[in-house]
């Protein structure tokens, strides 16, 4: 732990503030499974970062509108419903055609592991599976998703 | 129990007993955990003996099977009668590809029917929704009108097996097309057995598959009781249920509490309604989640039957000992299951049944080890019904009644388990019940902090998952998983849009016409549901027209 002084040196250092890094958490489809959504909103708030979670039954649409609303540098997206396949991809795809192709888009949920390369190669940077500790995906973010310009 | 005297000598020797042979051990080498606690993460004792249980009346507590307060049991000869049902909840693809899967269930011993339906079916959407894309068929069965439902059900008499629906926001209108299809079987209504999931709250607490906000859904509840009350007298009304709050992560306590609350409020319902109590309570019946922590389960399933009891004849005045009685189904703890190691699933879902078995439950539902992966494969549900089927006929657990009663320490856990329960009923009655509770997020947030709590427990390594956070493998033996066909849903939206072509469409107008009409009356909406049903007005098409006069509900995504 950095002292008082030091951290105020620190701060005082730095030419601009840095603002935060901000992250949504999505739940597209029409599953009802939320626990691990929240989990990680939580922990992810708890961390230090921003966080906006959209609620259930997102349609790709809406996930999208959101992220551009609130102007988020990653998206975390929770499915356990099976129609990753489709949802995942369609979502990164609407990002593109509203310019935000630069916004990390990570997913997590029941998903097969052959499923993830096919969403890896269509833009989705990382896919965590069960058993993951908070600890690993708040290192993952922490890394991964820099401010947007 | 005992005797005052002699529970005071053995609380004196209990004592010594920790001062001289306990001491002297624990300070070679002290115990493994500085704290012992429940998956619940409920403190446990080192050791539970008759002291614990000073005050204890044998009578009042537990009384014998079949007698009031039912804590050993709901029957008198319970397994030695009858075993429970062996129920597994099937539902993939399409009509055709479900009704194989229960035809196959059917074959392999399985005595009772449970249907899983997909997600834009529970939902309240039809297959060719654009809410539906990608989902068609993938966590269950696609039924979008009465044209399927015929296919599902397709050479099963349904006088003969009951069939158990998990269906709640959209219950009416699947049970007017199940209605519907026993019509075409020529089965008339009273010799319709089984169970429509139709447990609105917990949807909005936990399981999250609404279509109207809560007071509308409500209103519908309590249509289907006073309909089924009067034409389908053998048909459980409402499986009020326990299992999706536990795996949105509440406590057992959380489970038994809120589940009890969400009784209260449905009885409280039928009431208001004008329905005399001995004639719905009877066919309300419960669904509880068999969790890992052994005994701790047991407990709450025994203090359900007690607390039920207590509160429908005391609270409600019920004079019938049928609506005294807490009837209940149980599936094991979906999850507790991981991706980890899957196989050694197998061995947590046995444990999980054995809990159920042991503590009375009526039907049961045990997980396949593939389903944290996958849908179940026909290999991995067969292992799942014979786990059943090795409690039944081999393990000596359906024996004797209430095998664990008496335990001290089962019996200490049962107590527990009903004061802390009904405390939390006490606060959700201050609150105006739980209606009002759930309008506020109250359940829903005791159970996202839950939730949070024990997965920091997990991460810290303070509770124990084998191939998780303890006895990891590198190399794992990967198993066969169950693929959806993406063909699925073409053929289904082309299925639908047959239907929507050759139906007499006025028909259906003036049924949809009738039915939103009538939702801005008093009257029952079930008569006017079956008629539209029978004219193969589609689900979606129902819920829409409802939507208009009832409104809808989103998720207010509190975290």
């Amino acid at each position: 732990m950095a002292s008082a002084a030091a951290r105020i040196k620190e701060t005082a250092g730095r030419k601009k503030p840095v603002r935060k890094v901000r992250i949504l958490i999505g739940k597209p489809g029409l599953d009802g499974h939320d626990r691990g959504a929240k989990i990680i909103a939580r922990a992810l708030r708890d961390a230090g970062f921003e966080v906006i979670y959209t609620g259930l039954h997102q349609t790709p649409e809406m996930i999208a509108n959101a992220a551009s609303q609130e102007d988020v540098d990653g998206i975390g997206l929770s499915i356990l419903s099976g129609a990753h396949n489709y949802l995942l991809p369609r979502i990164v795809e609407m990002l593109r055609d509203k310019k935000m192709g630069d916004v990390v888009v990570f997913g997590g949920g029941i998903i097969p592991d052959d499923d993830i390369p096919k969403l890896k190669k269509k833009g989705v940077d990382r896919v965590f599976t069960p058993g993951t500790t908070l600890q690993e995906i708040v290192d993952y973010v922490r890394e991964r998703v820099r401010p947007r310009k | 129990m005992y005797d005052r005297k002699k529970v005071r000598k053995i609380s004196e020797d209990k004592r010594r007993w920790e001062k001289e042979t306990l001491a002297r051990v624990l300070s070679r080498s002290p115990e493994r955990l500085s704290r012992f606690s429940t998956v619940s993460d409920e403190e446990m004792a080192a050791l539970y003996s008759p002291d614990v249980l000073e005050e204890f009346d044998y009578g009042r507590q537990l009384s014998f099977p079949g007698e009031y307060p039912y804590t050993r049991g709901v029957q008198p000869t319970m397994y030695r009668g009858r075993l429970w049902t062996m129920r597994q909840f099937a539902g993939y693809g399409s009509a055709e590809d479900t009704n194989a899967r229960f035809k196959f269930l059917l074959a392999q011993g399985q005595t009772g029917l449970s249907t899983a339906f997909h997600f834009p079916t529970l939902m309240g959407y039809d297959s060719d929704s654009p809410r539906a894309k990608g989902e068609v068929g993938k966590c269950g069965v696609a039924i979008d009108s009465l044209k399927d439902m015929e296919i599902l059900f397709e050479g099963i008499p349904l006088d003969k097996v009951t069939t158990s629906m998990t269906i709640n926001g959209p219950a009416a209108m699947i049970f007017a097309m199940y209605l519907a299809v026993a019509e075409k079987q020529g089965v008339p209504f009273d010799k319709l057995g089984g169970t429509i999931q139709n447990d609105i709250l917990k949807e909005y607490i936990a399981q999250h598959a609404w279509v109207f906000p809560p007071d509308p859904s409500m209103r519908i509840i309590t249509d289907i009781i006073a309909y089924c009350s009067d034409f389908v007298p053998k048909w459980n009304t409402i499986s009020i249920s326990g299992y999706h709050i536990r795996e949105a992560g509440s406590t057992a306590v959380q489970e038994l509490a809120f589940t009890i609350a969400d009784g209260i409020a449905y009885v409280q319902a039928g009431i208001d309604a004008g329905v005399p109590v001995d004639k719905f309570a009877p066919r309300l019946s419960y669904f509880f989640n068999a969790h890992v922590d052994f005994f701790e389960e047991i407990a709450k399933y025994r203090a359900a039957r007690r607390m039920w009891a207590r509160i429908m004849k005391e609270r409600f005045k019920a004079k019938d000992e049928n609506s005294w009685k807490l009837r209940f189904h149980t599936q094991t703890a979906g999850c507790t299951l991981t991706a980890q190691q899957p196989i050694n699933n197998v061995v947590r879902v046995a444990l999980q049944a054995l809990a159920a078995v042991l503590g009375g439950t009526q039907s049961l539902h045990t997980n396949s080890m593939d389903e944290t992966l996958a849908l179940p494969t026909e290999h991995a549900a067969t292992i799942a019904l014979r786990t059943q089927q090795i409690i039944a006929e081999e393990s000596g657990a359906a024996n004797s009644i209430d095998p664990m009663g008496g335990s001290f320490l089962v019996e200490k856990l049962t107590d527990e388990m009903e004061e802390k329960a009904m405390a939390y009923i006490a606060k959700i009655d201050a609150m105006g019940g739980m209606v009002n509770a759930v309008k506020r997020g109250y359940p829903q947030r005791e159970i996202a902090d839950a939730a949070f709590h024990f997965q920091r427990l997990v991460d810290a390594g303070a509770k124990k998952i084998v191939g998780v956070n303890c006895y990891e493998m590198q190399e794992e033996v990967p198993i066969p998983l169950l693929k959806i066909d993406e063909a699925v849903e073409k053929r289904q939206v082309a299925r639908t849009r047959e239907v929507r072509r050759k139906r007499n469409s006025k028909k259906v107008t003036s049924c949809l016409d009738a039915l939103k009409e009538a939702s801005l009356s008093n009257a029952n909406l079930m008569p006017l549901l079956l008629d539209a049903a029978r004219e193969y007005a589609t689900l979606g098409e129902i819920c829409d027209a409802l939507r208009e006069t009832m409104g809808t509900y989103t998720d207010p995504a509190m975290f």
